[in-house]
């Protein structure tokens, strides 16, 4: 036991030693702890790869003009990334020069899009509209009068300020193709259950796909049969497909480099659709009780019938049930991430102060990251979890039969 | 702020990835991996309810072998009590009739003997009374050589029957 913690120590310290030297390069730059949390949170047009700072991997860019035509281009046009050397420290650093880029119609230069930076839409495409000398001035002067460099309306680039166009934009993000590889991931692991059934027939399955085939036993008779019953069948797909989809998109964003490391359970619009899916399922398959249940509950009359206190709170439940479904998911993953790029980032604010704390800081905060992580998986199983369980619950809530027996107090001690 | 506010581009792709996922897995995935292992717990189930039943089977069949090996053994006993009282019956009845025989035999070697006793003594008297009226006539012979002596017979046998 002394041994391995000898090791671990051992190992955590060699793992401490570069950064030091990496932070000291930043020191010039400040890191700007903000920006980096909300850039590793956030979504983005090229995928980071590891130990390059200047390629990305560049993905589809696709967006619809102002006038109604659509724009398919490569990610890599927005921006270019060059390696500058400090005149004074001669040490390289990565500048990175955002583009415009010009897709030309019938000769001439018709459209013009660029990687929005200091505009309403930051981070976004946005398109470049033809602005006119006085426009661009009165724009200066709106942003020096505001004291704020963002106008309304307006994109600065290069120092000058354009009429932006906030395209409509369906491109092949980060996130995107993180979602498309958690999607073919899920169908890979099932369809590979699957054929394993229809090949060895009734042989149990060993190791892996047992794993799996646990977590499915695990889902579909601990949580969906178990409350359904007998209208199991009819919800087990969508409510196995949400686990395992949830499972594996918290579990991809945890894996650091390509395919994983987009947060996509912790961005909202993710979490969003989950959510519509579940209130839709559970509004259109919601019984008469259901809805009397709402309209018309069992309650002394005068709570509901010359105002109808109790028809606004149960149709404002309708609501909320999902509304806390996506948020809960949404914010357990995202302060997941949020904390463990926090501590990594502990290191590179510590650089400043020396070497020694920088080693101590970065030792610290790789093993609380280490736990973190850890935790996260876990987390990853529970929400995953949770997000079934209470699905299950709303939609049983909805297709429930007879009166009493309601599986409301499970939904209220979670 | 940027980060809650839903990206109308993810939310679509998510949509529609979603969609097609669940179009995918419901219609070839979920159904068959909980129809195999529905069936599979219920072949198991079955199974150990199969083999529970074998089990009293065998159990049952090892009682019913015991008593009928009982039952032959007791009839084994029976049959060999039966076996030795025949054959005790049957060595009195040989006896019996053995010693039947044997006195038919003696009484038939009685008979024969008496009869030829009888014979003998008919055939011994037969010769006796030969011998003796051979040896009356020789003695008649002898005494009736003379008149005198033979006037004196029958003067005697005739006092003799004067006398009676």
């Amino acid at each position: 036991m002394r041994k391995k913690l000898a090791i671990l120590f051992l190992l955590v310290s060699i793992l401490a030693l570069p950064f030091p030297a990496i932070a000291s390069e930043e020191e010039e730059g400040k890191v700007d702890v903000k920006e980096n949390i909300f850039h590793h949170l956030g979504d983005g047009y090229g995928w980071e790869v590891p130990f390059s700072h200047t390629y990305r991997i560049p993905l589809p860019v696709i967006v619809r003009a102002e006038d109604g035509s659509w724009h398919c281009f490569s990610s890599g046009r927005l921006i270019k990334y060059d390696e500058e050397i400090d005149p004074e420290s001669s040490k390289t650093h990565v500048v990175s020069v955002p583009q415009i880029v010009t897709i030309d119609k019938e000769g001439k230069s018709a459209y013009q899009f660029v990687l929005a930076h200091t505009s309403k839409h930051k981070n976004k495409v946005v398109q470049l509209l033809p602005t006119s000398q006085g426009e661009q001035e009165e724009a200066a002067k709106i942003a020096s009068s505001q004291n704020d460099e963002i106008v309304d309306g307006f994109v600065k680039f290069d120092g000058k300020y354009y009429k932006e166009y906030k395209p409509f934009d369906i491109s092949i993000t980060k996130n995107v193709l993180a979602l498309f590889i958690a999607a073919a991931l899920v169908t890979w692991m099932v369809m590979g259950l699957v054929r394993f059934y229809t090949r060895k027939g009734f042989k149990a399955p060993r190791k892996g796909m047992g794993f799996l085939e646990l977590c499915v036993d695990f889902v579909y008779t601990g949580v969906i049969k178990s409350t359904l019953g007998d209208k199991a069948p009819k919800f087990a797909p969508y409510l196995l497909t949400a686990f395992f989809f949830i499972l594996t998109m918290n579990l991809l964003g945890l894996i650091v480099i390509f395919p994983g490391g987009a947060n996509l359970t912790g961005n909202i619009a993710i979490t969003l659709v989950l959510a519509v899916m579940t209130f839709v399922i559970t509004n259109i398959h919601g019984n008469k009780h259901y809805w009397k249940e709402i309209f018309w509950p069992d309650v002394p009359l005068l709570l509901k019938f010359p105002i109808p206190i109790m028809q606004v709170i149960e149709v404002f439940g309708i609501f909320t049930k999902p509304a806390a479904l996506c948020v809960r998911l949404f914010a357990n993953m995202m302060g997941g991430h949020m904390i463990v790029i926090t501590l990594t980032l502990l290191i590179f604010i510590f650089a400043a102060y020396g070497a020694a704390i920088a080693g101590v800081s970065a030792a610290v905060s790789l093993i609380f990251s280490i736990f973190m992580l850890a935790l996260d998986t876990l987390v990853s199983f529970i929400q995953a979890y949770v997000f079934t369980l209470l699905s299950t619950i709303f939609i049983s809530m909805a297709v429930h039969e007879e009166h009493g027996d309601h599986p409301k107090a499970t939904v209220e001690e979670i | 702020m940027e980060l809650f506010t839903p990206d109308f581009g993810l939310v679509f792709w998510m949509f529609i990835a979603f969609i097609l996922l669940f179009i995918v897995l419901a219609k070839w995935g979920w159904p068959v991996i909980i129809k195999q292992m529905e069936g599979r717990a219920d072949a198991i189930d079955k199974g150990v309810e199969y083999a529970r039943e074998a089990k009293q089977q065998l159990d049952n069949a090892k009682e019913s072998a015991q008593q009928v090996i009982g039952e032959a053994q007791a009839r084994q006993a029976e049959m060999l009590r039966e076996a030795a009282k025949m054959k005790s019956q049957i060595i009195e009845e040989a006896k019996k009739e053995a010693s039947e025989e044997a006195r038919k035999v003696m009484e038939a070697a009685k008979v024969s003997i008496e009869q030829s006793r009888k014979e003998a003594e008919l055939q011994f008297r037969n010769e006796v009374s030969k011998f003796s009226i051979d040896i009356a006539e020789k003695m008649v012979r002898n005494q009736l050589k003379n008149d005198e002596e033979q006037q004196k017979l029958v003067n005697k046998m005739l006092d003799e029957i004067e006398k009676n």
